[in-house]
């Protein structure tokens, strides 16, 4: 399982809570699960999404692996200038 | 709707054109005759993208109407080389990297070279003063004032007068 | 891993990297051969010409361009109509590019032309006849968010926005963690303020221009400045309900983007105009279609309230984000609010941000979206807290500074960052010692950004003669094709001046993100990087061959393939020069390609020193002295790092000073011109020194982070602490223009 930490105003799509865990073994994984244990994220989601894997951002990239002990954080899709 | 015969020399090339009365000078050299070199920032005079020098004046080209170009020495960026020996603005500025995008870049020579004829060792001030009329978005200007005060250096006859810089790029 | 990656990056002796060398295209820049957006023509070319809303807030009733359309030498006209219902992914953008059903700011898009000359295209536009049902509107955040605020969407509003506000109102994000009331208790100090910033624009030198082509088979060209040509093309083609592969989309040399660049305005009705005249159509926008209609960023309204300990401890950091993007949703407040506090290390924080849409046109991405504006909220903050503890606002921030393994006030934790080290650059530098005179002040401010990556394609050919042809899909706004074939000629051991790297179509290469977000020298240098490593492969397994030995008996060194070792048998090296001219004798022509979606950019800190000098009697502000001290990872050509520095701390001068979208009581535009629209000019300014810092990137082979954008944040704050310690006075809204400045200075004496 994979802790996600999910910014402040989703948590209403997570009952209240801060953080979620879900089984998943990659980006892909991880979305997917996201979206089938929490439908109210979905809207989200389909917005676009920006995922800090241990740091570092990741908007696209399926199958970039993210390990058991991996710190997750689900952010809104950064854009730059 | 009858267009104004203009007979004009432009960096040293006997040249006839007809146009609009309306056509700034702008207009005429980019639209009508493929010099475009000098550029559209603003078309008000207020960001000198389209400078250039008429009987070695500086002016804005997009505040001037292609008419008035009669009888006149008209010189723009695409005259400032020598063939292919460039200007010593023109290599300083390519040294300094002193463009970004280089948009303002044909203007900002134009006027830097109008700022040596009128005075060959300008202090910073003076090129800073000189050179406002010219806009760029993109360097903070500060490697375009070093830039111009290098080659002014240059065309004087003395070495880099600026040490920090002449220091910084030996390392 | 990431530690290995590191210690491999800083012991690497770089030949090519880090030494300034000339841009390639330094020549065609300086002697006016360049071909930027306008420049282009075609034969048999029309002249396009948009109509535009003179009312902020409008509805469209009735469209008659007959007079217009029969107007001798007119042969296309355009209105919403032509467009097919777009996907709704570009539902927007479309709205934005030509109105539907109403006009939701002054400026905003109505008809286009295209004729034969200018003077018909402009008379054509007097001929259209517009019926409008003028409409409220509203131009300011706050009265926007207001209940009862003229609502320019209904039912945009989303599932996280709580009762109570207008329908202007979009989204609510939060973040944060800890216990904000709980911290400020801990506080010996709190100060509680509220900002306000200006719209400011990109302020580009080159307004936006295009040129297209489309004939009856459906297949078209098209020319224009842009940050991201793949995007105008997936734009447009979606616009216009094309397959992708029928358009094809070359860059044009660009004159400025900043941001602004990285969405499209003229282009798919260019390329409508076109289809109906049946002839090519070029499209230029005057600077005041510029400053009416592409985009500006946010102007916000921002609360902070922040606690520190005697000893400058910050205890809690509080902030409320309200910023409004124009006509559309999207505005950079989620941005803002996760950047606001990112460069420290807090126990308790939040951050709420609303996205607010109001009668202006649609912001646009503006170097680091969205943080500038939260950073000046914050570090003018930070700046009085210190001042009023008797304590060095340097020391406050170093004691402060988030550092690798603080968990970043947006929620991921750090890896190796600077925040640091720029802090304490700036403690030891001379500037911050350097004595004042009176009226004059000094201001210090911190700024942090994401940097991205994403996808982008590069291709390596090495020619017959063993020079190198690099092909690149991201338009060089800033001298990254000189990066490109640095970082080419460094892997391939062979000297910069035999690559050249070109900006390629959208023909040539797969998808390119746009040159946007600081992304390119760390992306696309890291594409370079690899298609070079796989040319050198190809490289090694050619000479194999030649000496019937096994491939990976081959190494490559400076520029030449060698027998690794002596047991794989005693042959010369053979240059990339002597393996390129018998490349057809040995299996065909020798390339590198690398297609991959780069993420995982470093994030990137910056600290600003400056010193003003106030004129208490008319309000006037002189920068005096700045410094910018920036972490790059790693500068691959110093100066470009340098210009991107000074060029971001200058626009932000602007945005603290002078610039400033003005707004009358009717809800147009002011000052739509360069005249009254101010931004810096050469006589504002000393020279802007720079120190780059270079804590390596473990997620790029040199360890490059991007530098574009960071120099844009602290300026805001920097300015604004330096003017309020001149003034004697805190100043809170930008830009601090000599009137306002005046005022508060009066305001203070009593
Ligand atoms: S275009 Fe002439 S001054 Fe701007
Ligand atoms: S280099 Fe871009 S405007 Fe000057």
């Amino acid at each position: 399982m994979v802790e996600v930490a999910i910014w402040g105003s989703l948590r209403v799509a997570t009952e209240g809570r801060a953080t979620v865990e879900i089984e998943a073994g990659n980006l892909r994984e991880l979305l997917d699960g996201l979206a089938e244990a929490y439908p109210d994220l979905r809207p989200q989601l389909r917005r676009g999404v920006t995922v800090a894997i241990d740091g570092r951002n990741f908007n696209d990239h399926w199958f970039e692996p993210i390990r058991p002990d991996s710190e997750v954080v689900l952010l809104p899709r950064i854009v730059g200038g | 709707m009858s267009q104004i015969h203009v007979t004009t020399k432009i960096n040293g090339d006997e040249t006839e054109f007809l146009c609009e009365p309306e056509d700034t000078l702008l207009d005429v050299l980019r639209d009508r005759l493929g010099l475009t070199g000098a550029k559209e920032g603003c078309g008000t005079g207020d960001c000198g993208a389209c400078s250039v020098t008429v009987d070695d004046r500086l002016v804005c080209s997009c505040l001037m109407l292609g008419a008035e170009a009669e009888g006149r020495e008209i010189a723009t960026i695409e005259g400032m080389a020598d063939g292919e020996v460039l200007h010593p603005l023109q290599r300083k500025f390519i040294e300094h990297a002193a463009l970004q995008c280089g948009i303002c870049t044909p203007g900002i020579l134009v006027a830097a070279k109008s700022l040596l004829e009128n005075n060959p060792d300008p202090s910073e001030e003076e090129a800073r003063y000189w050179l406002a009329g010219n806009l760029c978005r993109c360097t903070g200007y500060d490697k375009i004032i070093r830039a111009v005060m290098d080659a002014a250096a240059e065309m004087r006859g003395e070495i880099a007068n600026d040490p920090d810089d002449s220091l910084r790029r030996a390392s | 891993m990431a530690l290995d990656k590191q210690a491999e990056t800083a012991k690497r002796q770089f030949k090519v990297v880090g030494t300034r060398p000339n841009r390639p295209d330094g020549i065609d820049k300086v002697t006016g051969r360049a071909r930027f957006g306008a420049d282009a023509v075609a034969p048999g070319m029309l002249t396009g010409r948009v109509l535009r809303s003179p009312h902020a807030h409008a509805r469209i009733v009735k469209i008659d361009a007959s007079r217009a359309a029969a107007l001798s030498g007119v042969k296309a006209v355009v209105t919403r109509a032509d467009f097919p219902e777009p996907p709704a992914h570009v539902a927007d953008v479309l709205d934005n590019c030509m109105a539907g059903a109403k006009a939701l700011y002054d400026g905003h898009a109505v008809a286009a032309v295209a004729a034969v000359s200018p003077a018909v295209a402009r008379r054509a536009l007097k001929l259209i006849e517009v019926e409008y049902e003028v409409l409220a509107h509203v131009t300011d955040v706050d009265e926007a968010m207001q209940p009862g605020a003229p609502v320019l969407h209904e039912g945009r509003t989303d599932e996280t926005v709580p009762e109570g506000f207008s329908g202007n109102v979009i989204s609510r994000c939060e973040f944060g963690h800890g216990d904000i009331e709980a911290g400020l208790a801990k506080a010996d100090r709190v100060v509680e303020r509220s900002f306000r910033t200006a719209a400011t624009h990109q302020g580009y030198i080159e307004p936006h221009a295009c040129l297209a082509q489309m004939g009856p088979d459906g297949q078209a060209d098209l020319w224009c400045c842009t940050q991201g040509h793949y995007m105008v093309r997936n734009t447009c083609a979606a616009i216009l309900g094309m397959e992708v592969g029928q358009l094809r989309v070359t860059a044009s040399e660009i004159g400025g983007g900043f941001g602004g660049k990285t969405t499209v305005f003229l282009e798919p009705v260019a390329l409508m105009l076109s289809k109906k005249a049946g002839r090519p159509v070029k499209m230029v926008m005057s600077r005041e279609e510029v400053l009416r209609a592409s985009g500006p960023t946010a102007s916000t309204s921002i609360d902070v309230r922040i606690g520190m300990t005697k000893d400058g401890r910050i205890t809690a950091g509080d902030a409320v984000l309200r910023y409004q993007g124009g006509a559309y949703p999207g505005s950079p407040v989620g941005m803002g609010s996760m950047s606001a506090f990112a460069p420290y290390d807090l126990e308790n924080v939040r951050t709420v941000g609303f996205d607010v849409v109001s009668n202006r046109p649609k912001q646009a991405a503006y170097r680091a979206p969205g943080a500038p504006m939260a950073a000046f909220a914050v570090e003018s903050v930070i700046d009085e807290l210190a001042k009023s503890l008797g304590l060095d606002p340097l020391d406050v921030r170093i004691r402060n500074a988030a550092v690798e393994g603080t968990k970043s006030s947006y929620g991921p934790t750090y890896p190796a960052i600077g925040a640091k080290a720029t802090f304490e650059a700036a403690k030891a530098h001379p500037h911050w010692s350097a004595p004042l005179g009176e009226n004059q002040g000094r201001g210090v401010a911190c700024g942090f950004w994401f940097n991205f990556g994403g996808d982008t394609c590069v291709t390596l050919n090495v020619n017959l003669d063993g020079t190198v042809s690099v092909s690149e899909g991201n338009p060089d706004i800033g001298g990254s094709r000189a990066s490109m074939s640095m970082m080419a000629a460094e892997e391939l051991g062979i000297p910069y001046e035999q690559v050249r790297t070109i900006i390629a179509d959208t023909g040539s290469l797969g998808q390119n993100e746009v040159t946007d977000g600081s992304r390119v020298t760390f992306a696309v240098g890291l594409a370079t990087i690899e298609a070079a490593r796989q040319a050198i492969r190809v490289m090694c397994a050619r000479a194999a061959k030649i000496w019937g030995i096994d491939e990976d008996a081959v190494v490559w060194e400076d520029g030449a393939a060698k027998p690794a070792g002596p047991n794989a048998g005693q042959f010369p090296p053979m240059s990339l020069a002597e393996i390129a001219a018998v490349a057809s004798n040995t299996g065909g022509p020798i390339a590198g390609h690398c297609e991959v979606n780069a993420e995982g950019a470093g994030v990137s800190f910056a600290t600003h020193i400056v010193d003003t000098e106030v004129d208490p009697e008319t309000g006037a502000v002189k920068i005096l002295r700045y410094t910018v001290i920036q972490d790059a990872g790693k500068a691959v050509h110093p100066d470009y790092v340098e210009g991107q520095f000074q060029g971001g701390a200058v626009q932000g001068i602007g945005w603290a000073l002078n610039e400033e979208y003005i707004y009358g009581e009717d809800g147009r535009l002011q000052n739509p011109g360069f005249l009254d629209y101010r931004v810096p000019v050469a006589s504002d300014l000393p020279m802007i020194d720079t120190v780059i810092l270079e804590i390596p990137n473990p997620g790029h082979p040199y360890g490059v982070r991007g530098v574009g954008e960071t120099s844009i944040v602290p300026p805001l704050a920097a300015v604004a602490n330096a003017v309020s310690a001149a003034a004697g006075v805190r100043l809170t809204d930008l830009p601090m223009s000599p009137p306002k400045v005046q005022a508060a200075i009066q305001a203070a004496r009593g």
